[in-house]
């Protein structure tokens, strides 16, 4: 299963050697990372993506929270958090299919940024699964390039605890 | 007041409580080793870094208090890898000052510059790289405060060099906060009133009940504690590799050491119990075995202080993460008194079946070695072992009287820790008669450190089981790779009585069996260190043993033992 991991830490040089390296020498995998500062100059945000059993991603927070300069570790229920994404990508779209993948970004929402004789370049963001869908309708006419942020993830704050979380 | 980045260093090290460093010094601690000269902190100089962080270990096991040790950058720096490391396994907390080279000429391949803050990273329970001497003094604070507190670890502080001599203003008495507030990192749970409850009914339902203490009954300093529970309870103590000691070895409620090599009743125990309280021990895979054929009947309750061990590797139905110290004085409290008859009478009938045992010849056996110098120290001693076969005889056959007195590097399986631990060891209690029980394998990694031994006159007995092998590899080959010994034999070893004179320590060249006894009580009474190469019976294994792998119930006894009952 996959899991969202909420981690803020000391604002240090280093900090992030150490939240990697745990995740590298215990053998979790990691499907993305993203960092950056916090409301606090004095802390940084880490939001990691980790696959594994369940006992391995209670075993990751537990380590996690050993870590000196980590304050905080949440664990982020899909349903109880926001989580986006940035994603840039570049398609092989000549004059014939430029139409259509002008649709397709425009039924996501998302931005065109740069546009050549034989790409388009778009910007989009949105959650793990619209990223998905988007970046799987564009892998038909060629993705040539692309880059992705990575996820990032808040819980969404007051929601009622006796609010389920949907399936 | 403005001070240097060495004198901050120093006057924190005493501060918080640091009476002793071992070390070596280079080009980048120049100015640190300066500033420690004109001080006068007590300082042992030793033959390699990688000594002087065994004997910082070896120091603060038996002690309990910690020691600090300074390298160079570099070299000395690398070389404490593998000591950290094995501190970091078996929780022993110390303070590592490695010099770096100048800030400036950070990142630029500079003469002996090396990446300590990476290179220590994953083998330390933190570490600093220091850039500013403003921070020194947080810094070290901190640093005594990650190691000793919680579950105990190393620490490493990369100090530049220009920071060395860099001033700073200094206040003994200033409060100093050098990351956001992370208190809770050093708040120790209260246990869990629920889970203690869950525990006593688990106890007072059982019939057949087992403790196994660790490592952790050890740095809790709760061995008293423990000793009133099994006496109270009736309930047989096992205790691991790390947690020998914390329980008197000659209490009939004492069954020895599991897994791997453990007794065979402790195993049997192990298999057979209907609840196993594991008190400050990890579960390591050399105590379960196969994890699923580990405890197979039993409800198994784990007192630990790191939360990240409940249920790390084994299935816990009574997890309850807190002070095992705490944890035994309510149950102490609570605990109702219960008589488990049938329990007592299979435990017994498994310690007569299956003693610890072996068989007797002409040559000298190990474990009479190891027996003598049971017998000579009547378990009062301090005990040091290198790893290897040796390792678990002298596990499986001195009966510890008290706690700490017990030196052996466990999780890591470090090889050639046994000589400097031991050195480090009789700094930390010189009121105790040190032994370091070595293998000829063990004790040549390291040996270099009887330099330190004779230097300072510190008076370890050192008993090198030589039999001319890496004796465990040489087991398991004969064992499992049916006998075909690869790379396990040294048949010129050195003659390690004459390379002990060579150090200016006294040496024996034992061959004969009746020259064991009376060479080791002419050891003991020597006022200086000495070296005994006991030519032992080579081809000696170690039983019991569960193969790699498999689970305690597949321990295997050897051959049939002829031999005297131990």
């Amino acid at each position: 299963m996959r899991q969202v991991f909420s981690i803020l830490v000391n604002n240090h040089p280093g900090v992030l050697s150490h939240v990697s390296g745990l995740f590298a020498r215990r053998g979790y995998n990691i499907e993305s990372i993203a960092a950056g500062p916090t409301e606090n100059t004095e802390t940084t945000r880490i939001v990691i993506v980790a696959f594994g059993e369940e006992e391995t991603l209670e075993q990751i927070a537990r380590q996690l929270r050993k870590l000196y300069d980590v304050q905080e570790v949440n664990q982020l229920a899909y349903n109880r958090s926001v989580s986006r994404e940035l994603v840039l990508a570049t398609v092989a779209a000549g004059a014939d299919v430029r139409t259509e993948v002008l649709q397709i970004a425009n039924a996501f929402g998302a931005n065109i940024v740069n546009i050549s004789d034989s790409s388009i370049t778009i910007e989009a963001s949105g959650n793990d699964h619209k990223t998905r869908i988007l970046i799987k309708a564009l892998e038909k006419y060629g993705i040539s390039d692309m880059a992705r942020t990575g996820m990032i993830a808040l819980p969404f704050d007051g929601m009622p605890e006796e609010w389920e979380p949907l399936a | 007041m403005e001070h240097s980045g060495s004198q901050i260093v120093i006057e924190e090290l005493k501060a918080n409580g640091i009476e002793i460093a071992f070390g070596i010094p280079g080009g980048a601690i120049m100015p640190f080793y300066d500033e420690l000269q004109s001080s006068g902190f007590p300082h042992i100089l030793t033959r390699h870094e990688q000594g002087a962080v065994h004997m910082a270990d070896g120091y603060a096991r038996v002690s309990g208090k910690v020691a600090a040790v300074i390298t160079t950058s570099g070299p000395g720096a690398t070389n404490t890898i593998t000591g950290l490391c094995n501190a970091l396994m078996d929780s022993v907390p110390m303070i590592v000052i490695t010099g770096q080279v100048a800030t400036p000429a950070i990142g630029t391949d500079a003469f002996q510059e090396a990446d300590t803050y990476g290179c220590s990273l994953p083998v330390t329970k933190h570490n600093w790289l220091v850039k500013n001497p403003c921070e020194l003094q947080g810094v070290v604070r901190e640093a005594v405060r990650v190691a000793t507190t919680g579950r105990p670890g190393p620490v490493v502080i990369d100090f530049p060099k220009d920071i060395q001599i860099a001033t700073a203003d200094y206040n003994p008495h200033k409060t100093t906060n050098i990351a956001p507030p992370a208190e809770h990192k050093f708040q120790i749970s209260e246990p869990n009133s629920e889970a203690i409850d869950r525990l006593i009914e688990a106890i007072e339902q059982s019939e057949k009940p087992v403790i196994m203490a660790g490592a952790g009954i050890l740095k809790a300093g709760a061995s008293a504690e423990l000793t009133e529970f099994a006496r109270r309870t009736g309930i047989p103590v096992i205790n691991t590799l790390l947690g020998l000691g914390s329980f008197p070895g000659t209490d009939p409620l004492f069954l020895g050491m599991p897994g791997m090599h453990g007794t065979a009743y402790a195993n049997m125990a192990l298999c057979d119990c209907d609840l196993l309280i594991n008190l400050g021990g990890r579960f390591d895979d050399r105590v379960t075995g196969k994890v699923d054929r580990f405890a197979m009947n039993a409800v198994i309750a784990h007192v630990d202080i790191d939360a990240a061990e409940l249920g790390k590797r084994v299935r816990t139905h009574i997890p309850i993460l807190a002070n095992v110290r705490d944890v035994l004085a309510l149950l102490n409290a609570q605990v109702k008194i219960k008589e488990r008859p049938g329990w007592a009478d299979q435990i017994e009938l498994w310690k007569e079946e299956h003693p610890l045992n072996y068989n007797w010849d002409d040559s000298i056996k190990p474990q009479f070695v190891i027996e003598q110098i049971q017998e000579i120290s009547g378990g009062d001693g301090i005990y040091v072992s290198g790893v290897g076969q040796h390792q678990m005889w002298a596990a499986q056959f001195i009966r510890f009287n008290e706690p700490n007195s017990w030196v052996s590097s466990g999780g890591l399986g470090t090889m050639g820790f046994g000589l400097p631990a031991a050195i480090g060891a009789k700094v930390g209690r010189p009121d105790k008669v040190v032994w370091l029980i070595d293998g000829d394998g063990s004790f040549s990694m390291t040996l270099v450190e009887l330099a330190t031994a004779a230097t300072y006159n510190i008076p370890v007995k050192v008993a090198i089981l030589n039999n001319s092998y890496l004796g465990m590899v040489r087991q398991w080959q004969e064992l499992f790779f049916e006998k075909r010994y690869s790379h396990v034999h040294y048949p010129e070893n050195p003659d390690f009585a004459k390379i002990a004179e060579g150090y200016h320590v006294q040496g024996f060249d034992i061959k004969d069996m009746d020259k064991v006894r009376s060479t080791l009580e002419e050891a003991s009474e020597i006022d200086g260190p000495v070296v005994m190469n006991f030519h032992v019976a080579r081809n000696e294994n170690v039983w019991p043993m569960v193969p790699s792998g498999a689970g305690n119930d597949e321990m295997q006894l050897g051959p049939e033992k002829t031999g005297q009952i131990t």
